[in-house]
């Protein structure tokens, strides 16, 4: 019996104890005609090692290919010693830190990482986790709008050129309740924000603008300019950036005069690996005097009966299990191993550590996009600063680049052309420091060798209908 | 208890090995752009971060060191085989935008979990994406609107919640725009009928239900409440969070029920990590399965795909920047294939034996149950009301005890309307010998309440710090460390 200890004799010896005959009898209170006949779904049970032949072919399918694809989720060195320590069993199957005392080793690790994560923000608080950067997002627009009670208006500006993804999990949460969001179209020639755009949005009121750094495209945004526009209409500034780049570029809370108010995003880039696409974490920072309206868990600092420190959940007047329906968030189960991991990371790299690996991200990337530019109809789409990610168009279908670049091994990037059908075949490239200058010129080879390819009708046939989903 | 990682910080030291060489620090991104101070990261060696994180991790209770009997949470064996087989390069590597042909290997378990998911809740459509058992009841309950809305029926504002109901439920209920309703229980623990009947009506869009429920009972008018609610044109929720109790014996979708999650980080064993990932599947009945978010995974002939809101219109729409909790679906689907058919089924039989043999045990030593008439599910409720008064200790006194016995406290205070309750969930993977020294332990507590209360109501005494100033915490919020 897999993971079940019970001998025969354990067996008798507990019914006998409870006083039935059988275990069946334990099942008396549910109707006999309710009880479940058959599940010819369900295979056989796998041993061990079974299992792992299994799993070992259908991981192999999915290797080999070298990754220039980022759009949100990215790919970094992880030290051995991130998911070694992550992996001790008294991080990884522990529950959520109820008993305080039982658990000091979360607890305090979750008291650094709202140290760590609220200063690369440099805002004041962190909470310790949400679900993803998408509905760390959601959780924030929420935020802004409770906040805004007193001017009362629910219109968020949230930007095209902000993770579309995001922008669709985004409508799923917040217009539940009733909140407007209004689309705010990006600058063709630039790739970013422009203030003209955004004045022409808002003869009514707003309660927040949400300002990305670098946005989907990978361009960086004016994001003083943007800040101080958006605090001079009486609204919020919510940051939506990689954390990453942060060790790099200007962090929310130095935004213009004031700063942004809340800063949210994916935690993945620091120590948390692709893995189809989680589990990752969303971080959310804020000013202090917004704490009261954070969602989430909170770790604070104080001491035991003897005077000596320690740590445990707190403000918990906020949430689900304490004020139900007036919560600030249905949160319950967070992200916490992963926020870990990334706790580790950051130890690990350091300021210094961290601003190097964003450094040479971004040179990597522009040298891979002189590179590539440099291949005759390949073009540069926007003009302007971008961290390690930036749009080229092709002169071929981009589905079809991407499908005979795949039969080199090779991962050419996000096919922008289904979320942003006006910009053509465009391609999202992203570099990071995994990738040697070998690794980028087998990649311009490659593409190079794809475009020169005579056979234009191929570009329909490899569209099967199946594998052409917006993904 | 150890120092915090900063005051380990010494200016100018790093994991040398960790960081990449040759990096030109002239930059072409205008200054403006760029920060000009360091953000409060450890300046620290790569053992001294080793070091320090092995401590912390030794501060804490865990499956894999303590019993773990919180009430609730299902805190059963994390096979470590499963772990090892999820983090294999080619699962770790792979980005959720491969192309689907370079993610046949992923989505073919998704696709095979989603078809064992449909078997054991006994519903017609499944998405994996929620990230955990809230949000999948924010889909479900989203999805009941959806539902609502799609038939023009646009009155219905209302969710009902037993008293006895999760705090996330009436939170989601909330969240999805809509207003709650309690309804009482009645005193063996089931809904009380005569209260919906009279709460029930055209405002009702359905009613959230955990079954067996938060009180370790089975709902036994299931099919009455079921027809109630239907009958009122409502739809009803199950919280899938005590699944563990019943997996392979009874199914949600023949109870009644349009539409639930699961908890994989309960139910199928997935690691809690201290607070999370978890994974909230959401299973429907036919007529929630247009609503469903999105993406889920397709299979045509031979090849597995992403179905999304293109070819499924009427979806809710997406919950997660990709796919949700990826690792953690591929570690359910790995343990629901290492339990097979009849693994399943004994989930449920040795969870409720240990359940019940445990209370049978405390029962018999004079402890109160919560529901004594009542047979026990996978997990069971102790009063220790009557402890309280006559020897003015609480519940919360005998948890932190516990801990001193090296035994993980059970859920306490909650449900809200027993009064110093402990709920306890054994799960089947723990031997009677375990359960043996865990009666013990509240047998013996109670007898140091006897001659040295004191010795209970101060405790813990064992671990790395005293019982801990939750007071303090919250008036005078220390959320981060400054430096001096
Ligand atoms: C009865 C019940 N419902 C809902 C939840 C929430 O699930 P999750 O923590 O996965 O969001 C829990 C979790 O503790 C629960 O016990």
């Amino acid at each position: 019996m897999p993971f079940i200890p019970h001998s025969a004799n354990d067996i008798k010896e507990m019914l006998a104890t409870i006083d039935v005959t059988s275990i069946e009898q334990l099942f008396e209170e549910i109707p006999a005609h309710l009880r479940v006949k058959n599940m010819p779904a369900i295979p056989e049970s796998l041993t061990e090692m079974e299992l792992g032949r299994l799993m070992r072919s259908r991981a192999e399918q999915d290797s080999g290919l070298l990754c220039f694809i980022g759009a949100g989720a990215y790919e970094h060195h992880i030290p051995a010693a991130v998911w070694h320590i992550a992996g001790r069993g008294e991080f990884m199957t522990a529950y959520t830190p109820y008993q305080a005392e039982a658990s000091q080793g979360t607890l305090q690790l979750l008291y650094e990482y709202q140290t760590m994560m609220a200063s690369l923000m440099a805002l004041d608080i962190s909470n310790a986790s949400m679900y993803d950067g998408a509905t760390a997002l959601a959780e924030a627009i929420l935020m802004a709008v409770r906040l805004n009670r007193k001017n009362k208006s629910n219109r968020i500006l949230l930007p095209s050129c902000v993770h579309p993804f995001y922008r669709e999990v985004v409508k799923t949460i917040v217009t539940q309740q009733g909140i407007e969001l209004v689309d705010v179209p990006f600058d063709e020639k630039t790739g970013r924000l422009s203030i003209e755009t955004l004045e022409k949005m808002t003869h009514e009121e707003i309660a927040a603008l949400v300002i990305p750094q670098p946005n989907f495209l990978g361009m960086l945004e004016e994001v003083d300019t943007l800040t101080d526009w958006v605090h001079a209409k009486k609204a919020l500034a919510i940051a939506v950036v990689n954390p990453m780049a942060m060790a790099l570029l200007k962090a929310p809370g130095q935004w213009g005069h004031a700063g942004a108010d809340i800063a949210c995003g994916e935690g993945q880039p620091l120590g948390v690996p692709l893995s189809s696409g989680g589990p990752y974490y969303g971080f959310l920072c804020c000013k202090k005097e917004l704490a009261r309206q954070l969602p989430g868990r909170v770790v604070g600092r104080t001491v035991d009966l003897e005077g000596k420190q320690g740590f445990v959940l707190t403000m918990q007047a906020r949430e689900q299990h304490i004020r139900r329906a007036k919560a600030t968030s249905n949160i319950c189960t967070n992200q916490g191993l992963l926020v870990a991991a990334s706790t580790i990371y950051m130890s690990l790299m350091g300021p210094h550590g961290l601003r190097q690996i964003a450094l040479i991200s971004h040179q990597n990337a522009e040298l891979l996009q002189k590179k590539l530019t440099a291949i005759k109809g390949v073009e540069l789409v926007f003009e302007g600063p971008y961290f390690h990610e930036f749009v080229i168009r092709v002169p071929r279908s981009v589905e079809f680049v991407l499908h005979q670049l795949a039969k080199s091994k090779m991962q050419g990037g996000f096919d922008l052309s289904k979320a942003y059908p006006h910009l053509g075949e465009c391609l999202l490239v992203c570099v990071t420091e995994t990738k040697t200058a070998e690794d980028i010129d087998k990649f311009v080879t490659a593409l190079a060798s794809v475009l020169s390819c005579e056979d234009h009708s191929r570009d329909k046939t490899e569209k099967t209908e199946h594998v052409r989903t917006y993904l | 208890m150890s120092e915090l990682i900063f005051k380990l910080s010494h200016h100018g030291r790093c994991a040398t090995a960790q960081i990449p060489r040759h990096v030109a620090q002239k930059t072409t991104i205008p200054s403006h752009l760029l920060r000009n101070d360091e953000p409060l990261l450890p300046e620290v060696s790569e053992l001294q971060v080793v070091r320090h994180f092995t401590k912390l991790s030794r501060a804490n209770f865990s499956i894999d060191t303590q019993f773990y009997p919180l009430g609730s949470c299902t805190m059963k064996y994390n096979p470590r085989g499963i772990h090892q087989l999820a983090m294999l390069e080619g699962f770790l590597n792979h980005h959720p935008f491969s192309l689907p042909i370079n993610s046949q290997g992923y989505l073919s378990c998704a696709y095979e979990l989603q078809e064992i998911l449909k078997a054991v809740t006994g519903m017609r459509g499944v998405s994996l994406t929620p990230m955990a058992g809230a949000q999948g009841e924010f889909a479900g309950v989203a999805m009941i609107r959806a539902y609502h809305h799609a038939r023009s029926d646009l009155t219905r504002t209302e969710i009902l919640v037993p008293d006895a109901a999760h705090g996330t439920n009436p939170a989601t209920a909330a969240q999805c725009g809509f207003e709650v309703r309690e309804i009482p229980t009645d005193k063996e623990g089931n809904v009380d009928l005569d209260s919906l009947r009279k709460v029930v009506g055209p405002k009702t869009a359905g009613i959230m239900l955990t079954n067996p429920s938060t009180l370790g009972v089975f709902e036994q008018n299931i099919e009455e409440i079921a027809s109630i609610v239907h009958e009122a044109g409502g739809l009803l929720y199950y919280d899938g969070a005590n699944l563990n109790a019943i997996l392979g014996k009874v199914r949600p979708g023949d109870m009644g029920f349009d539409v639930m999650h699961i908890n994989l980080h309960k139910t199928f064993a997935t690691p809690h990590g201290g607070g999370g990932p978890g994974g909230g599947p959401v299973a429907v009945s036919e007529r929630l399965v247009p609503f469903l978010p999105m993406p889920i995974v397709a299979k045509k002939e031979e090849t597995y795909y992403w179905l999304t809101g293109k070819e499924c219109p009427q979806t809710i729409g997406r919950l997660s920047a990709f796919m949700g909790n990826a690792g953690i679906i591929l570690r359910a689907y790995m343990y629901a294939r290492m339990l097979g058919k009849e693994g399943m089924e004994r989930v449920a039989e040795f969870a409720t034996l240990n359940a019940n043999y445990l209370l049978a045990k405390l029962k018999a030593a004079g402890f109160t149950a919560a529901y004594a008439n009542r047979r026990a599910s996978h997990e069971f409720i102790i009063t220790l009301k009557i402890e309280a008064k006559e020897l003015q200790i609480t519940a919360l006194d005998v948890a932190k005890r516990l801990l001193d016995y090296d035994f993980h406290a059970p859920t306490m205070y909650f449900p809200l309307l027993v009064p110093e309750c402990l709920l306890i969930e054994p799960t089947e993977t723990e031997s009677k010998e375990v359960l043996d020294a865990f009666a013990d332990a509240l047998i013996c507590i109670v007898q140091e309440a006897k001659i040295k209360p004191d010795l209970v109501r101060t405790a813990p005494h064992t671990l790395s710090v005293r019982r801990l100033d939750e007071v303090k915490a919250a008036r005078e919020l220390d959320l981060v460390y400054k430096e001096k």
